[in-house]
């Protein structure tokens, strides 16, 4: 029993090559050595394994699909191929010579490069720059950097690319998309035998994923060898050739994607047999349901325009769309983090000025921030202080006074929430990533809300959480809280919301029921390509009768 | 209306299969990670050595009177270190000094009587941080570049303001607090820190408010995504600090008992020295009260040791430069370089 | 119902306008600068006109020579999100230290003792890279501890006494006031500062490595650069003109004592804030930071020449620097993210114009 909702691989985003080419090609593939072999690679860290006796081959011109959940250790297997870390025992083996990197800048000059999710830019230097950092081309005597020589093979590079991207631009001025295409552009300058994505496309439209592939598809044939990490299981069947699944810092399988499922794959990665992952739930009734929050007009200069949307008392209304969409944008004006941000916010009928997160925590509204470590948790302070943080002046001035009120919250909320931790001074940065999210759920609950904003709330966390997350949210709606999910996960969004808003550079492009919302629909609403009238119909119809 | 009994009560029967408890179990070595307990262990090792090796040392006389020497730095020391807590730092303390002693004088010379005095003093360092903290909050600027360049403006207005001559002539109410003693014994200054102390450490350790200040140095956006007012804090901060410098320059102008152009020169490097020695991270969010009155009372210590000795005072200057790079880079060599 | 919502026009046309000003302001931030030191010294020429004479004017680079090259150091200092408190102290060390040796050893060749500044300068300098690249210790502490000892050690090499100008080769004092084809030594030597350093910062990997760890450290290291090494000779660079400089002082003011250049640390700093180098690292080069100083200068040394009180320079460089930081900042305050697509506004405009 399959937990996807997605339809077949090869329907939505790419049209699959042609069988006879699949074959020839994986043909040609299996005749070569590799490229790269690892065996027997550990890591610890300060006693917690990280990595254990993981092994595993690319050849040139294949495109192997790293898997595992989050925790898994692929991102420390990433930064030992990269020279980030060293491994504790193990060898790598590169084009037959056994290698070992000191510094990220030998990994780089061996042949392997990555192209990171969070693209590694410096932000005031050039694009040109960007790509040759550290080893600009050098001219005359003495010694200078050759710009023109730079900046002319920067061009190149995106000639070959068949990428329109100016060189001279500040990578500050540039989307997320061009920073992707950028860092590509680094890692082929560095002529690499092995390039490693780490997924590539979370910030990218249809248009620029096609275009990825085709730069995939390039690399391939110029017998560069791919390490492609996602989670998209339909990206994973259009490009890659093989795949590697570890768990727990495990190996656990390898082979060819043409032998296997999605299921299947889901099962390696998880170790059991994964069950419908959202649990069905009563319809909400939307028409005796009250309208907890009414948002008309809402808009920003620069970060979003004309947003309009209901939520009704145990409703889930979900937020897609691209990374970049302004979904969080919105989010956070509306509780009151940009005082730019103009429109009509109503609360139970009437009308509210929310000028500064703690307005909006008195009037009700908590807001999960999709950063966990950033926005979200205080991570050197001890567990109950992060826990207490937004209702202190509830408690007491003097604090330590009522230290037993506020241990008696923290636990409370913990309980309720199964957090696992020694005890509650150690500070949480020493918890799983769940078990921060879990914290940051607790401190929200604790300021007794009536809609709360969960922003990614299943990010970076492994798949056992993520049920236990699910589950929570419905527990909320049950009790009577209205939710806004922000959420850039199609199969959550689709199983979890009553309703979908979609937007598109900050602007709401479609609003559908349950009944209505498809895959197909959503992706495209969030790749811009709705026209636009029959979203502003939408929009308005959706405000109005919250239908 | 946010009440605290809303739907999180209803769940509390549920029970979890975690079991949490309230506190960490106790080591004895724990204590030695504490910076606190380092700098108690040093100032005992200051203080014994000073007995051994001076024969004044312990008179009590002269220990109380060693304590003119830092009551007042230390007063300021205080609210710096709730600013650097917050991840700001001020720069131009002693500049508002000067300028709030020159206001004192100009006030004295213009026949404000004595009480008034203090409020001229208090008043004028609370407008100077009050500039200072508009400055970085409203518009958002880096409070090192702000405060070096407030600091040239105050002490460039008080330069303007007292010429090439000096303020004397000041009430004796200014003298009995400068100078003066409670039972004949506990200089007044050393009792007005110690009460300061008090209500500081209180502050930051004990109320909503301190809780605050640790979440803003911890993580100033999670704090503001909590609901935390950043920007006001910051502000007060600036306002107190200007304030404690308004404070202590009526206790050093009644010390002196004169306002000269050059008063407490050098002074914000000393006083950022001491509470760093303190234990208050330059990073924010750590740090206590206790570790900066350790520091404080450490440094006075050896100062008063090395004036009985009869080494030049700017020998002082040399061990306290050694002491801030001791104290910061062994505790980074014995756990390993902190970049790679 | 099938209402069109309309764009809303204002606000939003407004701060693009105040958007597009700042950004212009930003980019062409040096020429600004210059534009202003220039109507500074016109309008300080109208009320004094001996000010724009050429010997006032030789006066003026004269006296700016040593702030432009400390600027010009503490700016790379700077652009590594770093700041050298010790510059002054160091100086004052290198100084002093060029004083006695020039005092006990008066036949050693000026070459050689210039030489032997630089190189106390540099390993003062040094010891603030090592603690701060390989430690990774906070620069502004260690810079301020390295400060206290430094100044502290002044007081025990000279024994508190003051060298003075008999106690000086006549070489040693001449050679910074001497001149060559009408320009001083001094002015040559900052003219060489800034020729060396905008080649540094421009055409050297080691410049423009700093630039990338001023922008981000971590991924600086993730490319290869090693912040540790450019950290330790950045503090060394700003150490060895520390150390130039300190003989060159010295010798201009033909004494030298435990006090000299007590605060010069924060003009240098102001002078670089003054030019437009963000405190936050990443960006900056030359000529803003010589503009800064030379903007520094103009100030200190118009004061006299309109007869303003000497007691005005120091509240008047305060509200410079204050303008500066202010005009600066609102040039760099972190821009809203742009999401919706540029011109959105205007392109909605045009729409529900266009449409019957």
């Amino acid at each position: 029993m399959t937990s996807s909702v997605l339809p077949a691989q090869g329907t939505l985003f790419h049209p699959p090559p042609t069988a006879a080419a699949t074959v020839a090609h994986t043909a040609a593939v299996q005749a070569t050595t590799p490229v790269l072999e690892l065996s027997g690679i550990g890591k610890r860290f300060q006693g917690i394994v990280a990595l254990q006796d993981v092994g595993f081959s690319v050849r040139p011109g294949e495109v192997m699909a790293l898997l595992g959940e989050n925790g898994a250790g692929k991102s420390t297997l990433v930064k030992i191929l990269t020279g980030i870390h060293r491994p504790d025992e193990g060898v790598i083996v590169l084009s037959g010579k056994a290698v070992s990197f000191a510094t990220p800048q030998a990994a780089m000059q061996a042949g392997i490069t990555a192209v990171h999710q969070e693209t590694v830019m410096f932000e005031e230097l050039t694009v040109a720059e960007n790509i040759y950092i550290g080893r600009q081309p050098l001219c005359g005597m003495p010694p200078r950097i050759d710009w023109r020589r730079m900046e002319t093979e920067a061009e190149q590079l995106f000639k070959r690319l068949e990428v329109d991207l100016p060189v001279r631009a500040r990578v500050k001025d540039l989307s997320v998309a061009q920073r992707h295409f950028v860092e590509i552009a680094r890692a082929l300058s560095q002529r690499a035998q092995v390039v490693i994505m780490d997924e590539p496309t979370a910030a990218l439209s249809q248009h620029e994923i096609r275009e990825l592939y085709r730069i995939i598809a390039q690399l391939r044939a110029a017998g560069t060898a791919i390490i492609f990490i996602s989670h998209k299981f339909d990206e994973i069947f259009a490009v890659a050739d093989r795949y590697t699944v570890l768990r727990d810092g495990r190996f656990i399988a390898a082979g060819a994607l043409a032998d296997i499922s999605e299921a299947q794959l889901v099962a390696l990665m998880v170790g059991r047999e994964v069950g419908q992952v959202f649990a069905p739930r009563a319809p909400v009734d939307h028409e005796a349901a009250a309208v907890v929050l009414e948002v008309q007009h809402f808009s920003h200069p620069t970060e979003f325009h004309d947003v309009s949307f209901s939520l009704r008392r145990g409703e889930i209304v979900g937020f897609y769309g691209l990374v970049g969409a302004g979904r969080s944008e919105v989010m956070q004006a509306l509780f009151g983090l940009s005082p730019a941000a103009h429109g009509t916010v109503r609360l139970h009928g009437e009308t509210v000025h929310i000028d500064s997160p703690a307005a909006a925590i008195a009037l009700g509204i908590a807001y999960v921030p999709e950063d966990r470590q950033h926005q979200g948790v205080l991570l050197s302070l001890p567990i109950f202080q992060n826990i207490t943080l937004p209702i202190l002046s509830s408690i007491g001035f003097f604090l330590r006074r009522h230290r037993r009120r506020e241990m008696a919250i923290s636990r409370r909320l913990s309980e309720q929430l199964e957090l696992k931790a020694r005890h509650f001074h150690q500070p949480v940065a020493q918890l799983s990533g769940g078990n921060q999210q879990k914290v940051v759920l607790a401190k929200w609950l604790a300021t007794a809300p009536r809609v709360i904003i969960l922003d990614e709330p299943t990010k970076g966390i492994d798949i056992g959480s993520k049920a236990a997350v699910h589950r929570f949210i419905n527990e909320l709606v049950q009790q009577g809280l209205a939710v806004i999910l922000v959420s850039s996960e199609l199969p959550e969004v689709l199983g979890m919301s009553d309703r979908v808003v979609v937007m598109h550079q900050g602007s709401v492009q479609q609003i559908l029921t349950r009944e209505q919302a498809n895959p197909a629909l959503l992706v495209a609403a969030a790749s811009g390509s709705v026209p636009q009238e029959q979203a502003q119909e939408q929009n308005l119809t959706g405000a109005t009768s919250c239908h | 209306m946010n009440s605290m009994n809303a739907m999180t009560d209803t769940a509390a029967t549920k029970t979890s299969r975690y079991d949490i408890a309230e506190r960490g179990s106790f080591h004895v070595t724990d204590l030695l990670n504490h910076w606190e307990c380092l700098l108690a262990l040093l100032l005992l090792v200051v203080f014994g050595v000073n007995c051994l090796l001076l024969p004044n040392f312990l008179d009590l006389y002269n220990l109380a009177d060693s304590s003119f020497n830092f009551s007042e730095k230390a007063l300021i020391a205080l609210p710096m270190a709730l600013l650097i807590i917050c991840r700001e730092i001020d720069i131009s303390v002693s500049a508002i000094l000067a300028l709030s002693s020159v206001m004192m004088g100009l006030a004295n010379h213009y026949g404000v009587p004595a009480a008034g005095l203090f409020v001229v003093g208090i008043g004028t360092g609370a407008l100077c941080g009050a500039l200072n903290g508009v400055l970085v909050t409203r518009f958002a600027l880096p409070s090192i570049v702000v405060t070096i360049g407030s600091m040239s403006l105050f002490r460039g207005l008080a330069s303007v303001v007292l010429g090439d001559q000096a303020f004397t002539n000041y009430p004796d109410l200014l003298a009995v607090w400068g100078q003066g003693y409670f039972f004949d014994v506990l200089p007044r200054p050393f009792v007005v820190l110690m009460v300061a102390a008090l209500l500081f450490a209180l502050l930051l350790h004990g109320t909503v408010w301190g809780r605050r200040m640790y979440a803003i140095g911890n993580n100033p956006v999670a704090a503001r995504f909590s609901g935390i007012a950043v920007e006001r804090y910051r502000l007060m901060l600036f306002i107190l600090t200007g304030a404690m410098s308004g404070l202590s320059a009526c206790l050093l102008t009644g010390r002196i008992g004169s306002t000269r152009p050059n008063i407490a020169m050098g002074w914000e490097l000393e006083i950022i020295t001491v509470v760093i020695l303190g234990g208050i991270s330059i990073s924010g969010g750590a740090g206590t009260i206790g570790g900066v009155m350790l520091a404080v009372l450490t440094l006075g210590m050896v100062t008063y040791g090395l004036a009985l000795a009869n080494v030049p005072g700017i020998i002082m200057t040399i061990v306290v430069g050694l002491l801030l790079l001791i104290t910061i880079a062994v505790p980074r060599l014995l756990r390993g370089n902190g970049k790679r | 119902m099938s209402l069109k919502p309309q764009a809303r026009p204002g606000p939003s046309h407004f701060s693009q306008a105040i958007a597009h000003v700042g950004s212009l302001l930003r980019r062409r931030r040096e020429p600004l600068l210059a534009l202003l030191i220039v109507l500074l010294i016109l309008l300080v020429g109208v009320r004094a006109p001996v000010f724009l004479s050429l010997h006032s004017m030789d006066n003026l680079l004269t006296d700016s020579a040593l702030t432009i090259m400390l600027a010009l150091t503490q700016m790379l200092v700077i652009i590594t999100r770093g700041i050298d408190l010790s510059v002054a102290s160091n100086l004052a060390l290198s100084g002093m230290m060029s004083a006695l040796l020039a005092m006990h050893f008066p036949h050693l060749p000026i070459g050689l003792v210039i030489a032997a500044a630089l190189c106390i300068g540099l390993l003062l300098g040094l010891v603030n890279g090592w603690l701060i690249g390989y430690l990774a210790l906070p620069p502004i502490v260690v810079t301020l501890g390295s400060m206290s000892v430094y100044r502290g050690l002044v007081f025990v090499l000279s024994g508190g006494a003051w060298v003075s100008s008999r106690n000086m080769p006549t070489e040693f004092i001449a050679f910074p006031l001497a001149r060559l084809a009408g320009l001083t030594h001094l002015v040559w030597l900052a003219a060489l500062a800034l020729v060396a350093l905008w080649y540094v910062v421009r055409h050297t990997r080691f410049g423009r490595d700093l630039y990338a760890i001023g922008n981000d450290p971590v991924a600086a290291g993730y490319v290869g650069i090693s912040a540790a090494q450019r950290l330790l000779w950045t503090y060394g660079l700003s150490g060895a003109m520390a150390g130039l400089c300190g003989y060159l002082w010295v010798a201009r003011y033909a004494v030298a004592y435990s006090e000299i250049a007590y605060g010069f640390e924060l003009t240098v700093i102001a002078a670089c804030v003054i030019g437009g180098i963000s405190i936050a690292g990443g960006v900056g080069n030359v000529s803003g930071a010589v503009l800064g100083a030379l903007f520094l200068a103009v100030i200190n040394n118009a004061l006299p020449m309109v007869q303003i009180s000497p007691f005005w320079q120091s509240a008047l460089t305060g509200l410079v620097i204050l303008s500066a930081v202010i005009v600066n900042g609102r040039g760099e305050k972190k821009r809203h993210k742009q999401i919706l697509p540029l011109h959105f506004h205007a392109q909605r405009a045009a729409v529900s114009r266009t449409a019957p």
